[in-house]
């Protein structure tokens, strides 16, 4: 079984500034989304709503996808279909050579980190531009995002400025860590490439099937600007995107910008469909993607990863995220939700994240679409591997546990072991498993007296 | 198999013997309290997204401010064309011309209290959406009768086959140590004029 | 008069005798009989969340042959209680899990007593445990029971909500984030001042109290022993 998560966590552990970093930004929108969602006195209701959907949408998913595609389709897009991540990223190729271009703007997209889009597209000679600020900071460093809704939220202001400086080349000059100042030179840098891109990228938070309309979620106006200067655009979707009717809209478009950047409202949402003469790209295109999905729905308890709208509430509340930010997990989706989706998406390979949490609960708490992530945390340690070693010790505990007169004869055993370090009434160092705990916290050492020999004493 | 029957298959074989789930609950809020003034409400909630609002078709003037050139759709109402401002209707106007312009004037499909948004939907006095987005101020037009409580009043007033923008303040970012800037790429100053009905 | 069965816990039994006796006196003292059945061991709750599903499920079985006749199980652990109640279902069916209460959850609901007739003159800081406040929903039971002892100090805790960190086994397989955890909840216990640090979880205090008897801070105490005190 790997192990790549304890050691990758230790290292960011021995990053003070990454700390620090991840500690501010995580406590800052914490509370922003608290007091957002504890504005609306139907939250839970709106959550129970959102839930419900969403389980429709895994039950109902062939049906949905097909009316999308239909309806899509019937207002002037090309739907794709693609099984995996190198079948999207090639049919997204393919359709960015044919409208003539070799590059593309982006938006923001899961989607396309999970695919690999930047990479497959520097390989063929493509170049694809992420236009977002949090992307732009993570792409101009030749770094990896580190949280769903916020890439760069492990650098702080200072960072990037000299980021920007190092690696913009038409970075202002006298560049100040001001943020608004910061966002303005990405504002100036991105200008000119918006306005003459041939095609973007995006990908998309809903897909509403009873209507074929596209949605995304977004702040800076980057979104607008690729959904609608280019002439061609490309959107891939993964199958999980969808709602079933645009009323559904209603609930999700209260839930989502609340529980992510704790505002009421995003500043922009962009609704689309199909193509609109005369208005925005009038060669519009979507990618279905599975890539692992249909996998993850086969799964009973697991299949609610499938509701995540990709809202990163998880991330900010979660003890671990905090403390060893998205890069130890190793996947795209860190944090809870990746440790939850990883593992399923990419079988095999993340058997260690669904134990990178101590099952505190807080994110099942935030998560506006309530998947029970501690349920499919505990559910994937039940389906998965374990090692030998600890399979043996569980198994002699549970042997021991299993039958009482076993279990008081080996709590006997302990307390009579244990004699020597009872008057200091703990111990400091361990044996190896133990040396783990004893690593940062005393035992302590079971009482001369148990209570069941005060029992039997009382009831004599 | 082509991908598209492989992937309806894999989700088919998926949901083999899946039980449906209960009944989606319906039960959160669709309006507002009585005695809530809608519009009160939205000004607040635009006030805290920092635009700024006006009141009366003459504060159109002052809302566009000393912008030169002012994009508008076609089929703007004239009596909302005041000021010293050069009004250019949009023609299919390029991408550069629309680069040169200082602002934009539309109306707006409708708006939502609770949240703070004002909605277009590509309908009579909005215009195309690039118009709306190249400018680096928005001037918007919103009639009362326009404004609804909630996004569950104004979902049906738009209509989902045109393309839609659904606006909350001016452009932001809280990328940078998740502290709120105003003004990225969109237009970075938001005016809305409320009319009487 | 129904028939209280006391479940003690793993932890309790090993290396806690002083938490399910002051249970018992509290119980005793509002004239409840409390029975102690000697076949009991452990919930489960280590194996069904470290993966080990069919060895929770043969400890779960076990715990309902031993509990099963009883109207009502209190037990000391907000942890025990939730296993039994939320995840039982799940492993062997039945509906043992809806008698098991948390002893807040006795002594509020089913009792229906808030003053529990303790007396307790010392500053007390109080540690919400996650199982117990997520999953088992006892939000502020236990500080309500200890709000009425005479004498008691409550001292607010910082982050109060936030993980200590243990969780089980978390707490040897990512032990440097567990005790990353662990330094922050220490932190904020110690800077209260207070005498005592009380929780509904002995498992939690023994991850909390390790940490503190080495840098210095209040003194772990299950909020039981409070409730028992009448010093």
């Amino acid at each position: 079984m790997s192990a790549a998560f304890p050691k990758a966590a230790k290292v960011a552990l021995g990053m003070p500034q990454l700390r620090s970093n991840l500690a501010h930004a995580t406590g800052t929108i914490r509370d922003k989304r608290a007091k957002a969602a504890g504005e609306l006195d139907d939250w839970q209701r709106l959550r129970d709503t959102a839930a419900a959907v969403k389980a429709d949408v895994q039950h109902r998913m062939p049906e949905l996808a097909v009316t999308f595609e239909r309806n899509a389709i019937a207002a002037g897009a090309t739907v794709h279909w693609a099984r995996d991540a190198a079948e999207a990223n090639a049919i997204a190729a393919r359709i960015t050579r044919e409208a003539g271009a070799e590059e593309v703007v982006k938006i923001k997209s899961m989607a396309t980190q999970e695919t690999g889009l930047n990479e497959y597209f520097a390989a063929e000679g493509l170049a694809a531009w992420e236009t977002d600020l949090a992307e732009l900071i993570v792409q101009l460093a030749e770094d990896e995002p580190s949280h769903i809704l916020v890439p760069a939220i492990h650098y702080n202001r200072t960072e990037i400025r000299d980021i920007f400086k190092g690696r913009m080349p038409d970075a202002p000059e006298g560049l100040t860590d001001d943020p608004a100042a910061l966002a303005e030179a990405a504002r100036l840098h991105l200008r000119r490439r918006f306005l003459s891109a041939k095609v973007a990228v995006s990908g998309a938070n809903f897909a509403v099937a009873e209507t074929g309309s596209l949605v995304v979620v977004e702040s800076e106006g980057n979104g607008r600007m690729c959904l609608t200067m280019p002439e061609t655009l490309i959107s891939i979707v993964g199958i999980e995107k969808l709602l079933p009717c645009f009323e559904d809209l209603e609930v999700f478009m209260q839930l989502l910008p609340r529980s992510s950047t704790g505002e009421r409202m995003n500043p922009y949402t962009s609704v689309w469909t199909g193509v609109a003469a005369g208005d925005g790209p009038q060669n519009v295109h979507i990618i279905l993607l599975d890539n692992g999905r249909t996998d993850v729905l086969a799964d009973e308890v697991g299949r609610q990863a499938l509701s995540c709208i990709r809202c990163s509430a998880c991330l900010n509340v979660c003890p671990v995220y905090e403390r060893t930010g998205g890069h130890a997990y190793g996947h795209v989706y860190p944090g809870p939700i990746g440790a939850i989706l990883a593992p399923q998406l990419e079988p095999g390979r993340h058997d260690d994240l669904p134990y990178a949490s101590s099952l505190c609960g807080a994110c099942y708490e935030v998560c506006p679409v309530k998947i029970d992530i501690p349920e499919v945390l505990v559910h994937l340690r039940q389906t998965g591997p374990h090692g030998v070693g600890e399979k043996a010790a569980m198994s002699a505990a549970e042997a021991v546990m299993a039958r009482p007169r076993l279990w008081r004869a080996a709590l006997g055993a302990a307390r009579f072991f244990s004699r020597p370090w009872r008057r200091r009434g703990f111990m400091r160092r361990l044996p190896w498993p133990g040396s783990k705990w004893t690593a940062s916290r005393d035992m302590p050492v079971p009482p001369g007296e148990s209570f069941r020999d005060w029992w039997k004493e009382r009831e004599r | 198999m082509n991908a598209r029957e492989e992937i309806l298959d894999r989700m088919r074989r998926a949901l083999d013997g899946a039980q449906a789930p209960p009944r989606t609950p319906r039960e959160y809020r669709r309006s507002l309290d009585p005695g809530t003034d809608a519009v009160d409400l939205l000004i607040d909630r635009l006030l805290d997204y920092k635009a700024r609002v006006h009141h009366g078709t003459e504060a159109i003037a002052a809302a566009l401010g000393d912008a030169g050139r002012v994009v508008v759709p076609a089929d703007l109402p004239a009596e909302w064309r005041l000021g010293g401002a050069r009004f250019i209707e949009d023609e299919a106007l390029t991408t550069a011309e629309l680069d040169e312009m200082d602002a934009v004037l539309t109306g707006c499909a409708a708006a939502v209290a609770v949240s703070g948004t004002i909605m277009l939907d590509a309908g009579a006095t909005q215009g195309r959406r690039a118009i709306t987005l190249v400018p680096d101020q928005h001037v918007v037009v919103v009639r009362r009768d326009q404004v609804t409580g909630h996004l569950a009043e104004a979902l049906p007033r738009l209509d989902p086959s045109r393309p839609q923008t659904w606006i909350s303040g001016p452009s932001a970012t809280s990328d940078i140590e998740l502290q709120r800037v105003e003004g990225v790429h969109g237009p970075r100053r938001l005016d809305v004029v409320i009319l009487p009905e | 008069m129904s028939r209280i069965g006391l479940f003690i816990t793993c932890i309790n039994d090993a290396l806690y005798p002083q938490t399910p006796k002051a249970v018992v006196a509290v119980l005793e003292r509002l004239g409840y009989e409390v029975d102690f059945p000697q076949d009991q061991t452990c919930c489960g709750q280590m194996h069904a969340n470290s993966g080990y599903r069919k060895d929770a499920v043969r400890l779960a079985k076990s715990f309902d042959r031993v509990f099963g006749a009883y109207d009502a199980v209190v037990t000391p652990s907000g942890s025990c209680a939730a296993m039994a109640r939320e995840q039982y279902p799940a492993l062997i069916g039945g509906d043992i899990g809806e008698r098991v209460y948390e002893l807040s959850e006795f002594l509020l609901d089913h009792a229906g007593v808030e003053d529990v007739g303790a007396r307790f003159p010392h500053t007390v800081a109080y540690h919400p445990t996650c199982h117990g406040t997520r999953v088992l929903g006892l939000g502020d039971k236990p500080l309500r029971l200890l709000r009425a002892v005479e004498g008691i100090e409550l001292i607010d805790l910082p982050e109060a909500d936030q993980c200590c960190g243990f969780g089980g086994t978390f707490a040897l397989k990512n032990a440097e984030v567990s005790s990353a955890m662990l330094d922050d909840k220490r932190r904020h216990a110690a800077g209260t001042g207070a005498e005592y640090l009380a929780a509904a979880d002995n498992s939690c205090l023994t991850h909390i109290g390790g940490g503190l008897s080495r840098a210095g801070g209040p003194e772990p105490i299950h909020y039981a022993e409070i409730l028992a005190s009448t010093e």
